[in-house]
């Protein structure tokens, strides 16, 4: 799975909600990169950052009036971004498949379960009656959920959230998908059904050889799963690398910021937090130098004269005229 | 250095005398049915039977999983709920006994800060206007702009902010205001539900920091519920664990990480994912099976054998286990478990299959 090509190759994604009599928001802005077989992906950033408007250009998703959406999605030899609708939909339920934050936004609410999971697999993998039935009831034990011939006649609202998660899971696996995107999967759950729900989906894309693309802003969650991460603020990827890279060095102020930031559960006690001033709602517009200059320490006068450009260094991505070295990085722990 | 100064001062704190100490509180919610004569078909137990001190000027940290009942706990101690049993001591006066206009300027000492920021705040009334609201009501004299300035200024806002409304501020912010509110009558406890678990991560050390600053300064209480136990673990001197209405471990905050007893305590420590790749890939992981059960319908013996990867054959299903002390450990530090110290010993051990082992796979090569 290594070197092998890309299975998503996102190339200058741009989405811009344009309103009638305000101003147009540009939510995704120039956001490029890969997801290759096998491989999972983190997408990390703080509200707004433009994660869930990524995931839902990729998919389709998004309204078609007051939108624009701009560059190229390749998935095997098809642009995403000029398919047709039909074209599109069949993709999206046979090799994309997607999981969001709030189970209940994706079942129908007075369908039991059994019949949102049976319907699925009729449609992408033609199995029909008793069959689909078995085959559902397979899906639901293989997710994790306990007596599942019961479950399959129980209505979502009937199920706890992380049960109607599963089953979303179960949905999403129908059609064997060979890329899942899963937006803040765990984001409402407990902690402990966090670790199951991500278990799950690690032995998932560990049998079944599928990608993974995991929206989150838990950095916890992109550590112990991702082998790449991108850092988004404001819409666009300020720094990517791979996971131990990124953790064992962040080179962007933003990054490292965060880190400093999250108190961790093995930190001695005591141990004082650095938060980033300001809120992410004090941005720049890109346009205009670094998003992120009015809360970084490391900022310097270039940094507001105009966007700073993506670039490679050392095997890692950076959008960064000041980035922190590895001086920095320690004392801000 | 700092270890040691907070590990000592958390001693202190843990050591000197209680303003607050709940005894047997419950808290039944009635469930009703029938259509024309409504009678009690069951209830809710929300809040089952929970013991908690909270020595003065320290920070009690309240953990556990969504529906277990810390709200419920922390409003039924300021008495915004009812409590169906038990007693709440309040630097030596039985809070339940009081009602009218001695309760009333009883709840001036006690003061609570919510999680939704923006909830919690009238949108129409301008800052000035909410933060000077309590003042008003328990008829404090003396000039509220000036107090009001005052405030702001001792959470980090400018005094331009009085005049603004909720709406034009961050969350971070307005949590912010929120705080200038609850001290405002300059309370001695304040109960913090999930204070921070609205916020952006880049705020929520920020808020953090402003409580341990207030604590400082202005010598106060707290009552920290959360479910985070990361947040919670930086926050406070003693942790209570509270799982389906009881709490299950309470220790001061460095023993209780250093050495969970509870089995429900290092199932939820080890779900708690660490920003670290180096740290995750060594970890072994305690899965739980399910969910919470029902508080309408607990499970009978120890509240949490349902899901406890160490059940026992005998006592788990029948016998609810008491918070105690455990040899070896500070008496501060208590657990409800029976097998609590062969646990510890390692002569139980947990059910294979709730144990995922660290994953040996490298890294693929990129
Ligand atoms: N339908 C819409 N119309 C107008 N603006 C929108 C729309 N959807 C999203 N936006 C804006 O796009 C930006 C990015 O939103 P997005 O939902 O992608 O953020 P996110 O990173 O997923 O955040 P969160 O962590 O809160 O889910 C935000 O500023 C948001 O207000
Ligand atoms: N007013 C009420 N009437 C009936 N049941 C209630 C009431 N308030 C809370 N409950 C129930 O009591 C239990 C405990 O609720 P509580 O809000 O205290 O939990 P919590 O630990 O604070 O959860 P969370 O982490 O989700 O805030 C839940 O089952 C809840 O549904
Ligand atoms: S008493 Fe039994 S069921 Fe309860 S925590 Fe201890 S071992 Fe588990
Ligand atoms: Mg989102
Ligand atoms: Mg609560």
């Amino acid at each position: 799975m290594t070197n092998s090509e890309p299975l998503l190759d996102v190339r200058d994604l741009s989405v811009t909600f344009t309103r009638k009599g305000g101003p147009s928001v540009r939510a995704v802005d120039g956001v490029s990169f890969t997801v290759r077989p096998g491989e999972t992906v983190g997408l990390v950033g703080e509200s707004g950052s433009g994660k869930s408007v990524t995931s839902l250009a990729v998919m389709g998703l998004l309204p078609r009036r007051g939108v624009q959406v701009g560059g190229q999605v390749a998935f095997d030899d098809d642009d995403l971004l000029t398919l047709p609708r039909d074209r599109m939909r069949d993709i999206r339920g046979r090799d994309i498949a997607m999981v969001f934050q709030d189970p209940m936004s994706s079942l129908n609410p007075v369908v039991p379960i059994g019949i949102q999971v049976t319907e699925v697999l009729e449609r992408h993998q033609d199995l029909k009656g008793d069959t689909a039935r078995a085959a559902a009831e397979d899906l639901l034990s293989r997710v994790g959920i306990p007596d599942p011939a019961r479950r399959l006649k129980e209505y979502p609202h009937q199920l706890s959230g992380g049960m109607r998660q599963r089953a979303l899971i179960a949905m999403a696996l129908a059609c064997r998908p060979r890329l899942l995107i899963a937006d803040e999967p765990t984001t409402a759950l407990d902690v402990t059904i966090q670790a199951q729900i991500i278990e799950l989906l690690k032995e998932l894309v560990q049998d079944t050889g599928a990608s993974l693309v995991m929206i989150t802003h838990d950095l916890g969650v992109v550590a112990g799963l991702c082998d790449t991460v991108h850092v988004m603020y404001s819409g666009r990827i300020v720094e990517s690398a791979g996971r131990r890279e990124l953790f064992a060095q962040p080179r962007h102020p933003y990054t490292g910021g965060l880190l400093a930031s999250v108190p961790r559960l093995d930190a001695p006690r005591g141990a004082p937090l650095h938060p980033i001033p300001g809120s992410p709602t004090d941005v720049l517009r890109w346009s205009r130098g670094c998003a992120f200059a009015p809360r970084c320490p490391n900022r310097i006068e270039p940094c507001t004269d105009g966007p700073p450009p993506l670039e490679s260094i050392g095997g890692r991505s950076l959008r960064c005229l000041n980035p922190l070295t590895e001086t920095e990085e320690v004392a801000t722990r | 250095m700092n270890d040691q100064t907070s590990a000592a001062s958390a001693e202190k704190r843990a050591s000197s005398d209680g303003l607050l100490s709940v005894r047997g509180l419950e808290v039944h919610f009635p469930i009703r049915s029938g259509i024309i004569i409504e009678r009690q078909v069951g209830a809710v137990k929300a809040v089952d039977g929970v013991d908690l001190d909270i020595p003065r000027g320290a920070t009690v940290g309240l953990v556990g999983e969504s529906g277990c009942g810390k709200s419920t706990l922390g409003r039924a101690i300021l008495r915004l709920v009812e409590p169906t049993a038990g007693t709440v001591t309040f630097d030596g006066t039985d809070l339940g006994a009081l009602a009218g206009e001695e309760l009333r300027r009883m709840r001036r000492q006690l003061q609570m800060v919510f999680q939704d920021p923006m909830a919690s705040l009238d949108p129409r009334q301008n800052v000035q206007s909410v933060i000077s609201e309590p003042l008003r009501a328990h008829g404090v004299g003396g000039d509220h702009r000036a107090r009001v300035r005052e405030l702001l200024d001792l959470v980090g806002l400018p005094a331009s902010a009085a005049n603004r409304y909720p709406h034009e501020f961050s969350g971070g912010q307005r949590q912010r205001i929120g705080i200038a509110r609850a001290i405002a009558l300059e309370p001695q406890l304040i109960v913090a539900d999930e204070p921070v678990s609205a916020l952006d991560v880049s705020i929520q050390a920020q808020v953090v920091n402003l409580l341990e600053e207030l604590q400082d300064r202005l010598g106060l209480t707290y009552l920290v519920i959360a479910h985070d136990l990361a947040v919670v673990r930086h926050i406070a001197d003693i942790v209570a664990v509270m799982y389906l209405g009881g709490l299950v471990e309470q220790a001061p905050s460095d023993d209780l990480y250093a050495t969970p007893l509870h089995p429900y305590t290092k199932a939820l420590m080890s779900a708690v994912p660490i920003p670290d790749p180096a740290v995750e890939d060594a970890r072994q992981r305690i899965l739980l099976q399910g969910d919470l059960p029902s508080p309408a319908d607990p499970p009978p013996g120890c509240r949490f054998h349902t899901r406890c990867p160490f059940r026992q054959p005998t006592r788990c299903a029948d016998e609810r286990p008491a918070l105690r002390t455990v040899a070896g450990h500070p008496a501060t530090h208590r657990v409800a478990c029976h097998w609590a110290e062969d646990i510890e010993a390692g002569r139980i051990q947990p059910a294979a299959e709730a144990v995922i082992e660290p994953d040996p796979a490298p890294d693929p090569a990129t």
